[in-house]
């Protein structure tokens, strides 16, 4: 599998909530990066991770399914996924791909912990 | 340790200012799917004015499929399967089974009409819209209606010195009536659906005795019980109740045109 050309970090801004931050393309090879990223971002207390993709350069249909697999992870263990930093582009597709029913999308970082810390 | 980026930076663009590299390859957001032109002959029923779905809007357990050939004994690149299998598309589907392309070809954005038969003998017309599409991926995406609510993604990589091609699904059944189908034996239908296009293409270029690899992976096992209204859209149901209303509405259409005023 060729490598990667994303990185994707995790910080925890509090006991509640992580924020992954995407640089560079989501496609199908970005899987491994997600899914560590997912697992430095998970805690026993957090309940709401919030995907930053400010720095988003690319990504086709294969990494738009990645999303979903990872929002079904979280789901299934009833917890919540945000979304910010999306340009028009990337959030046109967001909604047609209906992900945008799924995945909460703010405008901006401060907007997403606000509603991640409402209880 | 944090790489992010500001969030005032936005996205980057390509070389053209303010476009992402991928703007191109994504269709347009739409509300519902608009049809072209229809060849003579198709049953047009149950993708004009539908919703567009994914497998987030299904009713059954979501899977991930992918099938996969390796184009053995043959020198070919990965964008150039992916150029033959845009313009010969309805070419490598199984017998029986009608795509109806649009005439622009496999672009994003574009609707195709499906007319087959479901196991059992059901008709179906269906279609989908192509979500994306570049030189070495196209996906389409279902509409309401359709047998499955997903995406399907035709691909093609290099690996050891060899092309593969490769269909991944990512669905969910639209509907009770679909996801009781699947369970009884739709599912295997729907993988040899997909082998044997596969084997078609490899065959095409040249490939001899093609294997096709399967994988399954349920991703949710969860039903989605609120999309059981799905049904209301099905396109199995509709296109048999239109079918069996034939007799009739050839009669009727010509009883309303006697029955018209006389233009002057």
């Amino acid at each position: 599998m060729p490598p990667a050309k994303v990185q994707m970090t995790a910080r925890q801004v509090s006991a509640r909530v992580s924020i992954i931050d995407i640089q560079g393309e989501v496609t199908a090879f970005a899987e491994n990066a997600l899914m560590d990223a997912y697992a430095q971002a998970s805690s026993p207390t957090t309940r709401v991770f919030i995907l930053n993709f400010s720095g988003l350069e690319y990504m086709n249909s294969s990494g738009i399914g990645l999303l979903v697999t990872l929002l079904i992870r979280i789901n299934r263990q009833k917890l919540r996924l945000f979304a910010f930093g999306l340009s028009d582009h990337y959030r046109n597709i967001f909604e047609i791909t209906r992900l945008s029913d799924a995945i909460r999308i703010f405008g901006s970082e401060a907007e997403a912990l606000d509603a991640a810390h409402m209880p | 340790m944090s790489s992010s980026v500001s969030p005032e930076e936005g996205n980057v663009a390509s070389a053209e200012e303010g476009k992402p590299r991928d703007a191109d390859y994504w269709a347009r957001n739409v509300s519902s799917l608009k049809l072209g032109r229809v060849p003579s002959g198709a049953i047009n029923l149950n993708v004009q004015g539908k919703r567009p779905v994914g497998p987030l809007q299904g009713f059954g357990a979501m899977w991930q499929k992918t099938y996969r050939v390796r184009l053995s004994g043959v020198k070919v690149q990965p964008t150039a399967v992916i150029k033959v299998w845009k313009e010969h598309f309805p070419e490598f589907w199984p017998k029986g089974n009608r795509f109806y392309g649009p005439l622009t070809g496999i672009a994003p954005g574009e609707v195709g009409l499906i007319n087959m038969a479901l196991p059992g003998g059901v008709p179906l017309s269906t279609g989908v819209m192509i979500l994306y599409a570049d030189d070495e991926s196209f996906t389409f995406m279902t509409p309401q209606g359709h047998v499955f609510a997903g995406w399907i993604t035709f691909s093609a990589y290099e690996d050891d010195e060899r092309s593969i091609a490769q269909v991944q699904v990512l669905i969910r059944a639209n509907d009770p009536l679909y996801e009781i189908g699947f369970r009884m034996g739709a599912a295997k239908s729907e993988d040899r659906f997909w082998e044997n296009t596969l084997k078609s293409l490899a065959t095409y270029f040249g490939v001899e005795a093609p294997e096709v690899e399967t994988q399954a992976i349920c991703v949710d096992r969860k039903i989605q019980w609120s999309q059981a209204k799905n049904v209301w859209h099905n396109a199995g149901v509709r296109t048999t109740m239109y079918l069996m209303m034939a007799p009739v509405r050839v009669p009727l259409r010509w009883m309303r045109r006697r029955n018209r005023p006389e233009a002057k």
